[in-house]
């Protein structure tokens, strides 16, 4: 009987923890243990042997750490000798019935932007494990100790993508309930389900009685059968061995209340061995079985939140969105990340629970920017995205390196949308957003929106999509060509509600297009929609309205617990300050020296009342600059107030700016930046462009990590005549080195500073750089001269 | 609650004597605050037995590392300890996205996550100096690659032999790079003998131009 048969139906029993046992016969410190699936097969057998004479119905693999990166030239022979090693227990324990899951760890290093493993090669490092393994003829693929949920969605995708197995992960929390890289529970389970796994849950890191209120937790939101393979107790070190705390009955009484919990897989990982295993399935083999339920729930998740749609409704932020925005298109053209992630920022502080992600736009390649603002995002934000496209590739590269389970915007009941997008939905995951039109177009009754809703539900269901990962769109249209559109939505709100169980979502705003003062409408029909069952609005939660009207609503209807959220938002803010008179006529030269953003804004504002943006330019952000500047060289200022004052000037160049309209401040030149291939810090890069920026060079910011080729092609693009490159460590001067080389070829009258912590002049010369930028002051005089 | 030298912060921002302003200090104080909502420090510890094979060698745990200053600060020690820390991953997404919101800020919270981690170090160094004191045994300055004359390269065997990924979530990248960001990799030698000139860190380093040099 195959695995699939028996999951969540039956007991079923993992193996225990092979470290140990393999040090036990010799394994080294420091030696890597898959190399004894070639030199010393007997004890992998006998281990394996070992732990199915014990009980085991699915024993691992000794492939944990087999991937190219540590077995460069062997992995194929590590891999099949793995697997036929667990295949040759199996034979000698006469145990037919046993599954062999290809175990899978994780690589090792740390997924882009945090480390240097880019997402798609992880996807090919263990594709590569995966398409070994199953041709061997493992049962399962079980992918273990993930402890960054981003590795483990690219473990799940090289999984589905090179074998047909049933696919098991399990992760590491830590005592806090908390992945190594933040995850939490629901987050991860949220996930995992959007991946379509066969079975979740939970090994290493902790004993069973530490695990207790994960498995608990687990057991509440998960509906997929629940493995909990804990360690031997917690670790501590002993005459220089690791050894844990919990002997095999101890162990096996615990694992007698995990049993209880909810959980469908049972086994062991570091430090238990055939006996704990043994002693565990006599405990637990008798115990009442019971399936897993299905929990219904609608959650969507970044790396680290679980955001539910449920009864209490939830804000989605509108702001990344070029429509009608010309700021916003300006940077999606210029590709300025810097901006589009302010706007997702300030929707984060401002309230919003998920942000929405559009980054169409006539003459851009719409998939690649999707892929670009979705990583950048989700490397800073903590937020779960909307990935909001028209386009199905956008949205599959969007979805695809997205670190989570996303919403996803949108789908409609016409024939052919649904079958281009409800397959990524089954493949990578989300809550999808059913617009209520078809091939007949926007029905104006409530009765033909419910049926197209019912339509897209049914077509979701045959693609396995189950009710609660999408979400009805009524439409908002406006009332200022038709007066009764309101009422029409709203009556499709209430029946997906009642009529299909269903969550909705609106478009607030489209309410109110073609009329005055459309805030106070559309926070009028926001309160409107929300008592008619609206799950989700999409709307602008940097408008003060807006967020009123929520909040009010939260605390009129019973969803907002002595009303604390209302009182924490509005209880105690303050009038407006009050500057005294004194204050209030710190010139703006001050507010720069000084380093006070705010009020260099103000001040900016004053002064440009009767003189021109120039004027305030030359006469007083540029002096201020030049100070403080020179105080910084004389150390008489330091770094902090450096860029405090840079910060301050910043903003007031952005009113200069506002005030010229049309006639830009005149720039001086080009400017590249970037931190060199394989180096990950970029403070001292991102310092140096707040000086440049000030000093009226634009700068294209090419950020961290970037390949020689891409900063070469930039600069014949865009003839830029200098280029800053930024290196921390020995080992990344290498890769500024080869990036200097390539620039002499493809850009030779241009020229390169380069600045970083283990730079000197003399090794910026022998790497054949122009200069040598000791701090960043110094790379705006080297500018100053080149373009001088 | 993690603890960390406001002085060693502020010479990383480069103030030599001069206080900063009250304004920078509010600022650090808050960049703090917010580093102890997502820093997650871990750390592992593990002890190897020290052979001298060659002049300017040590070897360990299958490892062998080729370094005069090293060597000089292992002399006489028949142990070594391996340490590794880490603030997390959470502390580099912070700056990250101070950076993408204001720089100086980031500035200021890199400063103090240094001198977070470089205190989470002499905790853990700590500890180990007490058990040593137990069997009778003294510590030596601890020393980290890229010191003086030791490769960086050496970041990897460090990780591998603690199992920093999987014990601590610390990784090395393809450059040698510590990710997270705010980590440290170091061996702190032990001796049956006390050390009569006990110099640390910056001083016991060769590295007399560096611009962080005490």
């Amino acid at each position: 009987m195959g695995i699939k048969e028996r999951l969540g139906k039956e007991w079923l029993f993992f193996d225990g923890g092979t470290g140990t046992l393999l040090q036990e016969r010799g394994l080294a410190a420091g030696e890597l243990p898959e190399t004894w699936n070639l030199t010393r097969p007997e004890e992998l057998v006998a281990v394996h042997r070992a732990y199915l004479e014990a009980g085991s119905d699915i024993i691992c693999t000794n492939t944990f750490g087999a991937n190219a990166l540590k077995f460069p030239d062997d992995l194929p022979a590590i891999v099949q000798a793995g697997v036929e090693n667990a295949k040759e227990a199996r034979r000698q324990a006469g145990r037919p019935d046993a599954y062999i899951a290809l175990d899978i760890g994780p690589t090792g290093r740390l997924l882009q932007p945090m480390g240097d493993l880019p997402f798609e090669r992880a996807v090919e490092l263990f594709g590569e494990v995966v398409r070994v393994g199953a041709a061997a003829g493992a049962d399962l693929v079980l992918i273990e100790t993930m402890s960054d949920s981003y590795e483990a969605k690219a473990a799940v995708l090289a999984a589905k993508e090179n074998c047909t197995l049933p696919v098991m992960v399990t992760v590491i929390f830590d005592e806090k309930g908390k992945l190594l890289t933040g995850g939490t529970v629901d987050s991860v389970v949220a996930l995992l389900e959007g991946l379509r796994v066969d079975a979740l849950g939970v090994n290493c890191g902790l004993g069973p009685a530490q695990m207790l209120p994960i498995v608990e937790r687990l057991a509440a939101v998960s509906s997929l059968p629940l493995i909990v393979d804990p360690n031997a107790g917690l670790p501590r070190s002993e005459d220089g061995r690791t050894v844990y705390d919990i002997d095999a009955d101890t162990f096996a009484t615990l694992m007698g209340t995990i049993a209880q919990k909810g959980v469908h897989v049972l086994g062991g990982c570091c430090g238990t061995t055939p006996a704990h295993i043994r002693k565990m399935v006599a405990v637990c083999r008798s115990l009442p079985f019971v399936p897993p339920v299905r929990k219904r729930r609608a959650v969507v998740s970044s790396f680290s939140q679980a955001v539910e749609i449920g009864d209490t409704p939830i804000i989605i932020g509108e702001r990344i969105n070029p429509t009608g925005k010309s700021k916003f298109k300006a940077a999606l053209r210029e590709n300025n990340m810097e901006y589009i992630l302010a706007e997702g920022l300030a929707q984060e502080d401002n309230g919003a629970h998920i942000l929405d992600v559009n980054v169409g736009l006539p003459g851009l390649d719409e998939p690649t920017m999707m892929a670009q603002v979705v990583t950048r995002l989700q490397s800073v934000l903590a937020l779960p995205l909307q990935i909001d496209t028209s386009s199905p590739e956008a949205m599959e590269r969007g979805l695809r390196l997205y670190n989570g389970k996303p919403m996803i915007n949108s789908v409609n009941g016409k024939q052919e949308n649904m079958k281009a997008v409800f397959p990524l939905v089954r493949k990578y995951g989300g809550v999808v957003v059913g617009l209520t039109l078809d091939e007949d177009g926007i029905p104006d009754d409530a009765e033909g929106r419910v049926r197209i809703a019912r339509r897209i539900y049914e077509t979701a269901a045959t693609y396995g999509i189950p009710p609660e990962d999408v979400v009805i769109d009524g439409l908002a249209m406006t009332i200022s060509s038709d007066s009764g559109s309101a009422l029409v939505t709203l009556e499709t709100l209430r029946r997906v509600r009642d009529e299909l169980g269903g969550h909705t979502i609106l478009g607030v705003s489209n309410i109110s297009f073609g009329l005055p003062q459309r805030e106070t409408i559309n926070a009028h029909f926001f309160t409107m929609a929300m008592q008619n069952g609206l799950s989700c609005a999409i709307i602008n939660p940097n408008a003060d309205g807006m967020m009123r009207a929520y909040r009010a609503f939260l605390a009129l209807s019973g969803k907002d617990a002595q009303c604390a959220g209302f009182i924490a938002a509005y209880g105690d803010r303050p009038a407006a300050p009050q500057t005294s008179a004194a204050e209030s006529t710190v010139s703006l030269s001050e507010c720069v020296e000084r380093g006070l953003r705010e009020r260099a804004v103000e001040a900016a504002k004053a002064l440009l009342q009767d003189r021109p943006p120039l004027e305030v330019v030359d006469g007083s952000l540029i002096p201020a600059l030049d100070r403080v500047g020179k105080d910084f060289e004389q150390g008489k200022v330091f770094l902090p107030q450096l860029l405090m004052s840079a910060e301050a000037a910043k903003a007031a160049f952005e009113v200069v700016k506002d005030a010229m309209r049309g006639t830009p401040r005149e720039m001086r030149g080009k400017v590249i930046l970037a931190t060199v291939k394989g180096d990950i810090h970029d403070i001292g890069k991102n310092i140096v462009k707040v000086l440049l920026e000030n000093y009226g060079y634009q700068v294209i910011d090419l950020g961290k990590d970037v390949p020689p080729e891409t900063i070469a092609e930039t600069a014949v693009r865009e003839q830029v005549q200098l280029i800053g490159l930024s290196a921390l460590m020995t080992t990344t001067v290498v890769s500024m080195e080869q990036t200097i080389r390539l620039l002499r070829e493809v850009k030779p009258d241009a020229k390169i500073v380069v600045g970083g912590a283990v730079l000197t002049k003399d090794y910026a010369e022998s790497i054949g750089a122009d200069s040598y930028a000791r701090d960043a002051m110094s790379t705006v005089h080297y500018a100053d001269t080149v373009f001088g | 609650m993690i603890a960390f030298d406001r002085a060693e912060a502020l010479r990383y921002l480069g103030y030599r004597g001069a206080p900063p302003d009250a304004a920078v200090l509010d600022r650090l104080e808050r960049c703090a605050a917010e580093l102890q909502q997502v820093a997650q420090p871990r750390s592992i510890d593990r002890a190897f037995d020290l052979a001298h094979p060659a002049a300017d060698t040590v070897a360990f745990g299958g490892v062998t590392m080729h370094s005069k200053n090293l060597a000089r600060t292992l002399k006489g020690c028949t142990r070594i300890h391996l340490m590794a820390v880490t603030l997390g991953v959470g502390v580099d997404r912070l700056i990250a996205r101070a950076s993408a919101v204001r720089v100086s800020d980031a500035v200021l919270c890199q400063a103090v996550a240094a001198a977070m981690v470089e205190h989470c170090c002499d905790e853990v160094n700590d500890t180990i100096r007490q058990a040593a004191a137990q069997e009778g045994l003294y510590c030596r300055p601890r020393f980290s690659p890229g010191y003086g004359d030791l490769a960086i390269e050496h970041q990897r065997d460090l990780c591998h032999l603690l199992d920093t990924p999987r014990r601590i979530g610390l990784t090395v990248t393809e450059s040698c790079l510590l990710a997270p960001i705010k980590s440290v990799t170091a061996v702190i030698g032990l001796s049956e003998t006390p050390q009569p000139c006990h110099r640390q860190g910056c001083e016991a380093c060769d590295k007399l131009d560096c611009a962080f040099r005490r």
